[in-house]
C-alpha cells in the first residue's frame, strides 16, 4: 500500500510539474494569462515557468506568414478588366493586439487582411491605366499599398505587412481570344511584310537582270553596226581606188560578170532578137 | 531533414512541430510523452514489477531491497540513453541550427560529430551547400499587350541556416510566390520581342536580382545563385501565326535567291549573245574587205593586161561572158520586126516546165523539150509570118 501511495504521489508531482514548465520556440510568440487575463504579454523564445490551471499559455506562430488571394477581376483606370492575384507577406508584431483584435487566430488574420488588399489593389487599380498597372508603377502601386495598408493594421490587426506583391496580372478569358486575335494579325503583317520585301527585291533584280541583258544586247548591236561599216568603208575606198583607174573598163567588166551571175539558171529564159552583136557572126561571116 | 526536402510542402510548415529532429535516426520524444513513460515505468515499478499495473498487489514489502537497486539500474540506463540519443553527425554541406528550450543558440553547429543534450536542445540540420532548382512556367502579359508563355529555371541554395529555419514560415513557397510575381513584373515591363529573341539574358538577369532582393525582404536565408531563361514562345493559340512569319523571312530569302538565279542565267547568256553578234560583225568586216581586196586586185591585174591589147581582150571578155551566160541559161530567138506582128510565146508554160522541173528535181529544161519549144514556136512565127506576107504581099521573113 505505501508503494503505491508513493507512486501516485510522484505521479501527481510529475504531472503538475510538466504542466508548469513550457516552452516558447524561437519562431513564436506568446501570451500568459490568469484565469483568461493577460498578465504578461510577448513573453520571449525560452523555458518559463507558470502555475497549472491557473495561468494558460497562447502561442503565436510570429515567422512571416503567406497570404495568397485568389483570382479577382479589377478594373482600369480605361475600364480594362483584368485579372489579379496577389500575395502578401505578413507577421505578428504586437502580441497583444493581435490576441484581443484577432482572437489570435491566423485565418481571421488573413481574412480581414485579404479584404483590406482587395480594397487597396482596386482603389490602386482604379487609378491606374492598363501600361502602368502592368510595366510603369508597377513597384510604386505595390509600395504604395503596402505603405497604407501599414497604417492601419499594426494598430487594428496587431500585424506589420512586409510585402504585398501581384502575381498574375492577366487579361480574361474572353478579352484573351480578342488579344490572340490581333496577335495574329500582327504576324500576318510582319509575314506578309517580309514576303513581298522579298518579292519587292526580287522584281529588283530581275530587272536589273532584264536591263544587263537588254543592254548587253544593244551595245554589241551597236558596236557591231560600226564593225560593219568600218568594214564597208574600207571595202568602198579599196574598190574605189582600184576601178578609179579606168572607169570604163570597170563598167565594163562589172557588166559582163554581173550578166554571167544573173542568168546562170536553165529556168531564166532569154528571147533574144538575133541581130544581137553577139550573134553577128551568126547571120553571116563577112566582115561588116 | 525530411522538412526542408524542395517540393516537400505538405509537411514543411513546421519543422518544430512534427517533434521531429533533423539529425540522428532516433525520434526524440515530446517532454509530456517521457515524463509520462517515466512515471509510468515508475510506477510499474514500485506495484512490483506488474505490467499494466491495476493497483492492489499482494506481494508488498518483501523486495523492497531488489526494488531500489532495480530503480538505480533503470536510472543509470535512462541516463545513458539520453546521453547517447544526443549524438549526431553534421555534413560537410550541412550546419546545425540550435534551439535550447526553444531560444537560439547563438553558435551554428559545424560538421563533424557532435553532441547536444536532448529533450533540452532541439537540432535543426540544413543543408547550405547543394543548389536546388525550381522551375515556373506561365502565360504572361508583356508591355505591349501580347501574351507570351515564359519558362524560367531558378536556382538556388540555402545562405543562412538560421534565417531560413527561423524567420518565414515555409520559405520554398515563399520562393515560389516570389518568382512568379517577379517573373511577372519583369515580363510586364517588356516588349514580346525583347521577351522571344534577344533579351533573355537581360530578362533573366533582372528576374534574378529582383528575387534576390524579395528574398532579403523576407529575411527568408534563401540566396538565388542563378535564374536561367529556358523556354519563351508565343501561346499556342498564334504560334501558327508566329511559325509562319519564320517562314516568310526564309521566302524572302528564297525569291531573292530565285531571283539571282534568273539574274545568273540570263546575264551570261545576255554577255555571250553580245559576243557572236560583235564576232559576226567582225566576221563580215573581214570579209567585205577582203572581197573588196580581192576583187581590186583582181580588177587591178585584168586592167594591166587590157591595157596592153585593149581591143582583143574586150572581146574576148564580152564573148567569154555571153557564152557562159547563153550556156548557163535557157534562150528563144526571134527573128521578128518587134511591134509589126502579133505572135504568142507560151512564156507561162515554158515558166511553169521550168517550175515543175525544179521541183521534182530534174534537170531545168531538157535540150530536147527546149529544141520542141523552140520548133513551135518558130513554126507558130513562120505560119503567122506566112500568113502576114500573104495578105500584105510582102517578102519578109526570116533573115537569109
Amino acid at each position: 500500500m505505501k508503494s503505491t501511495f508513493a507512486g501516485l504521489i510522484l505521479f501527481i508531482l510529475v504531472v503538475v510539474a510538466s504542466d508548469s514548465v513550457f516552452v516558447v520556440k524561437e519562431t513564436e510568440r506568446a501570451l500568459l494569462l490568469r484565469f483568461g487575463q493577460v498578465v504578461q504579454e510577448d513573453l520571449q523564445p525560452g523555458l518559463h515557468f507558470k502555475l497549472p490551471y491557473v495561468n494558460t499559455v497562447r502561442k503565436f506562430d510570429a515567422r512571416v506568414l503567406t497570404l495568397t488571394a485568389e483570382a479577382q477581376r479589377y478594373l482600369t483606370l480605361e475600364q480594362k478588366a483584368l485579372v489579379v492575384d496577389s500575395y502578401a507577406k505578413w507577421r505578428v508584431v504586437d502580441v497583444m493586439k493581435y490576441y484581443t483584435n484577432v482572437t489570435g487566430e491566423e485565418s481571421r488574420a488573413n481574412n480581414l487582411l485579404s479584404q483590406r488588399i482587395n480594397d487597396g489593389l482596386r482603389n490602386k487599380f482604379g487609378e491606374r491605366d492598363l501600361q502602368e498597372v502592368v510595366s510603369g508603377q508597377r513597384d510604386l502601386l505595390m509600395e504604395e499599398l503596402t505603405r497604407e495598408l501599414n497604417l492601419t493594421v499594426a494598430e487594428d490587426l496587431g500585424i506589420e505587412v512586409i510585402d504585398v506583391r501581384v502575381k498574375q496580372i492577366e487579361l480574361p478569358l474572353d478579352v484573351r481570344s480578342s488579344v490572340y486575335e490581333r496577335m495574329t494579325s500582327e504576324r500576318q503583317r510582319e509575314a506578309q511584310q517580309l514576303r513581298s520585301r522579298g518579292n519587292e527585291l526580287a522584281i529588283g533584280i530581275e530587272a536589273d537582270a532584264d536591263r544587263q541583258e537588254a543592254v548587253l544586247l544593244v551595245e554589241a548591236y551597236r558596236d557591231a553596226e560600226r564593225i560593219r561599216g568600218e568594214g564597208d568603208a574600207m571595202a568602198a575606198a579599196t574598190y574605189a581606188e582600184a576601178f578609179s583607174k579606168n572607169e570604163e573598163f570597170y563598167a565594163f567588166t562589172r557588166s559582163i560578170n554581173s550578166y554571167q551571175e544573173s542568168f546562170s539558171n536553165k529556168g531564166d529564159i532569154l528571147l533574144i532578137d538575133p541581130e544581137n552583136e553577139y550573134f553577128k557572126y551568126l547571120n553571116g561571116s563577112e566582115v561588116q | 531533414m525530411a522538412w526542408n526536402e524542395p517540393g516537400n510542402k505538405g509537411n514543411g510548415n513546421d519543422p518544430w512541430g512534427g517533434g521531429g529532429r533533423g539529425g540522428g535516426d532516433q525520434k526524440p520524444p515530446d517532454i509530456d510523452e517521457v515524463i509520462k513513460s517515466v512515471s509510468r515505468k515508475l510506477n510499474s515499478l514500485f506495484g512490483g514489477g506488474k505490467s499494466g499495473g491495476s493497483g492492489g498487489s499482494g506481494s508488498g514489502g518483501s523486495g523492497a531491497g531488489i526494488s531500489s537497486g532495480l530503480l538505480g539500474a533503470a536510472v543509470v540506463v535512462l541516463v545513458l540513453v539520453w546521453a547517447v540519443s544526443g549524438i549526431y553527425v553534421v555534413d560537410e554541406a550541412e550546419r546545425g541550427v540550435v534551439l535550447r528550450f526553444g531560444k537560439l543558440r547563438p553558435e551554428v553547429v559545424q560538421s563533424g560529430l557532435n553532441w547536444n543534450p536532448p529533450l533540452i536542445d532541439q537540432v535543426e540540420i540544413i543543408n547550405v551547400t547543394r543548389v536546388n532548382t525550381r522551375s515556373y512556367s506561365r502565360d504572361m502579359l508583356t508591355t505591349d499587350e501580347n501574351i507570351v508563355n515564359v519558362s524560367i529555371d531558378v536556382q538556388y541554395l540555402i545562405d543562412d541556416p538560421v534565417q531560413f529555419a527561423l524567420n518565414v514560415r515555409d520559405p520554398e513557397l515563399s520562393l515560389d510566390h516570389a518568382a512568379e510575381s517577379a517573373i511577372r513584373h519583369v515580363a510586364g515591363g517588356t516588349t514580346m520581342d525583347r521577351v522571344l529573341t534577344q533579351g533573355r539574358a537581360e530578362v533573366a538577369a533582372e528576374v534574378r536580382e529582383r528575387l534576390q532582393r524579395y528574398m532579403e525582404s523576407y529575411e527568408s536565408g534563401i540566396l538565388i545563385s542563378q535564374v536561367t531563361f529556358r523556354n519563351a514562345q508565343p501561346p499556342d493559340a498564334v504560334q501558327g501565326a508566329f511559325d509562319d512569319v519564320i517562314k516568310a523571312r526564309e521566302d524572302e530569302q528564297r525569291v531573292q535567291n530565285e531571283a539571282l538565279a534568273y539574274a545568273n542565267r540570263v546575264v551570261p547568256v545576255a554577255r555571250g549573245e553580245a559576243q557572236r553578234i560583235i564576232e559576226q560583225a567582225n566576221a563580215y568586216r573581214d570579209e567585205v574587205v577582203a572581197r573588196a581586196d580581192g576583187e581590186a586586185s583582181r580588177f587591178e591585174q585584168l586592167l594591166a593586161e587590157y591595157e596592153k591589147a585593149p581591143r582583143v581582150t574586150r572581146e574576148r571578155l564580152y564573148i567569154d561572158a555571153m557564152q557562159s551566160v547563153m550556156t548557163n541559161s535557157s534562150k528563144v530567138l526571134i527573128d521578128v520586126e518587134s511591134g509589126n506582128n502579133m505572135f504568142y510565146v507560151p512564156l507561162d508554160k515554158i515558166i511553169e516546165q521550168g517550175n515543175a522541173s525544179r521541183v521534182a528535181n530534174t534537170p531545168a529544161l531538157t535540150p530536147q523539150q527546149l529544141r520542141e519549144i523552140a520548133e513551135q514556136v518558130s513554126r507558130e512565127s513562120n505560119a503567122a509570118a506566112a500568113d502576114r506576107a500573104r495578105t500584105q504581099s510582102t517578102t519578109r521573113g526570116v533573115r537569109p
